[in-house]
Parts: C-alpha cells; structure tokens; sequence
C-alpha cells in the first residue's frame, strides 16, 4: 500500500490530539503543559510539510520554518517565566498561579 | 509494502508512542527524553517527505536547543513533582472525552474529502530541497525571514531579562569609574625613613 498525503494527515492529526489530551491531563504541571504544546506545534509543522510536497509549493516549508522559530522563542520565554517564577514563589503549581486574580 | 512504507509505520508509530509517553511518564526528565525521541522521529518522517532541510533542522533546533533548554530546566528547578502529578488520574476522563472529540471532527474533516488517487510528491525542479528553499526564503520571503529574526532577537532579550538578576554585594567593573581614575588617586609617593618599614 503506497504511502500517501492522507496517511500523513493522520498521523499529525493523533499526535494534535495526543497534546491536547496531555494539556489536560497534566494541568498542573507546567512543564509537561509547554511539552504538550510543542507536540502540537510538530502535528502543525508536519501537516504543512506534507501538504508543502503533494502539492508541490515551497511555501509551506517556509511557513513551517516559521512556525520552528516561534515555537523556539515561545519555548525559551515559557520556561524563563517559569524560572523567574519559581524564583520568586518556590512552586510551580498552575492552582498557586493566581496573584493576578482581581 | 516498500521500503518507505515500512518505514512510515515505523518512525509513525514510534512518535506516537513516545508522544503519549511524553505526557504519561511519571518523571519529567522521561518527558523530556520521550520528546527528544519524538522529534528525531518526525525529521526521519520529513526525510520521507523529501524535505531534509526541515529534517535536520527539526534536530538541530529542536533536540539541540529546545530540548536541552527544558532539560536543564527540569534538572534545575527543585519541584517536587510528585505533588503535581496527584489528581492526575482524575482529570483522565475529560481528556480522554476532549480527545475522543478532537479525534472525531478530525476523522470527519479527513473522511470528508479523499486524496485524488495516485497524488504523488511532485517534483518542481531538480534543485536539491534546501538549495530550493534558500531560493524563495531569501528573495520572496525575505520580510518573514526578517521578521523571524526580529522574534528570535526579543525572546532572546526577554529570556535574559527575566532570568538576570543582580546580587547585592556583588563587585562589578564599573568602567566611568575606571576611567575617571588619574594618576594623583592612584599612586602615592611615601617617603620612607632609612632602616623603619612604612
């Protein structure tokens, strides 16, 4: 059976569901939560990959070299909050996140 | 099954597998690894694809930088994780239930439409993929490329404003003061007395 554009979205499509399911299954762990949203930043980037190939446009693997560089920034920023955070709190519960609460 | 078969269900199933370890594994450092793991399975997918820029991008960005930066993270932040991973098992059920619904309307949008038969990867020109890439990335996409700098500079300052902070007590160069130094503060003249220490 040959390979095709389908088998690709599929696979993307259970590793997009796969970081949802962690975001709420580890609701407290911040840690694990910037993991989960890197998994689905990869199901995005794989999806563009594909879709770049069968049909034949580059732009998409531009675009998925975009979204590799926000994700980069996104991931150092995260976990330099994070940093700062448990500096300050000595905790990283997401529950003790609520000083900012009006 | 071809060979590229073969290994599409191989680098599929072993990124999946180590994507639903990431988020089971007990030990975030396992998370970590797991997700090391994953990503080098998507770059051996995207070399199927024929994209091997992208590939050893994925590896070098995202096992070399990305990863590295939540190891040290993990290993640096002293948080007792057992705490955090209570009511773990209770929240299973609305993530199965959001799951199962994600899982579904992606199964609906898949099912909806079918892949022309015999779509296969075209191929645009006989430029290597990066050779290619380069081409379009410089010259049609030079304003995201730059703006892709532009987001890589701020979370770079952001990241090391939020991280630095100054110790009290710590002695630091403070180079007007070096510089406003002349020699009638810095040099004394004693005289010393013969045969007496100062």
């Amino acid at each position: 059976m040959e390979i095709g554009l389908t088998h690709y979205l599929i696979v993307a499509a259970i590793l997009f569901t796969t970081g949802v399911a962690g975001i709420i299954i580890n609701h407290k762990n911040i840690i694990v939560i910037l993991m989960s949203v890197e998994i689905i930043l990869l199901a995005v980037n794989i999806n563009m990959v594909a879709f770049s190939v069968y049909l034949g446009d580059l732009t998409g693997q531009v675009f998925s070299l975009l979204i590799l560089t926000v994700a980069a920034a996104e991931a150092a920023i995260g976990l330099a909050i994070l940093v700062a955070y448990f500096r300050n709190r000595g905790s990283i519960d997401v529950d003790d996140i609520n000083t900012m609460k009006g | 099954m071809s060979v590229a078969a073969a290994f599409f269900y191989l680098f599929s199933a072993v990124m999946i597998a180590s994507a639903f370890m990431v988020i089971a594994a007990r030990n975030p450092v396992h998370s970590v690894l797991f997700l090391i793991l994953a990503f080098v399975n998507a770059s051996g997918l995207f070399i199927l694809l024929g994209a091997e820029f992208l590939a050893m991008i994925l590896v070098v960005v995202y096992v070399g930088a990305v990863a590295v930066l939540f190891l040290f993270v993990v290993m640096m932040l002293d948080v007792d994780f057992a705490v955090l991973k209570k009511g773990m098992l209770q929240y299973a059920p609305v993530a199965a239930i959001i799951g199962m619904i994600v899982v579904i309307e992606l199964a609906l949008v898949v099912g909806g439409w079918t892949a022309k038969p015999g779509a296969a990867p075209k191929v645009v020109s006989n430029l290597s993929n990066t050779e290619a890439l380069g081409r379009v990335l410089y010259t049609q996409y030079a304003y995201f490329f730059q703006a892709a700098g532009m987001i890589l500079l701020t979370a770079m300052i952001g990241a090391i404003v939020l991280t630095l902070h100054h110790k009290p007590g710590v002695k630091r160069q403070v180079i007007v003061d070096q510089n406003a130094r002349d020699r009638k503060e810095a040099v004394e003249l004693k005289k010393v007395p013969s045969r007496t220490g100062i």
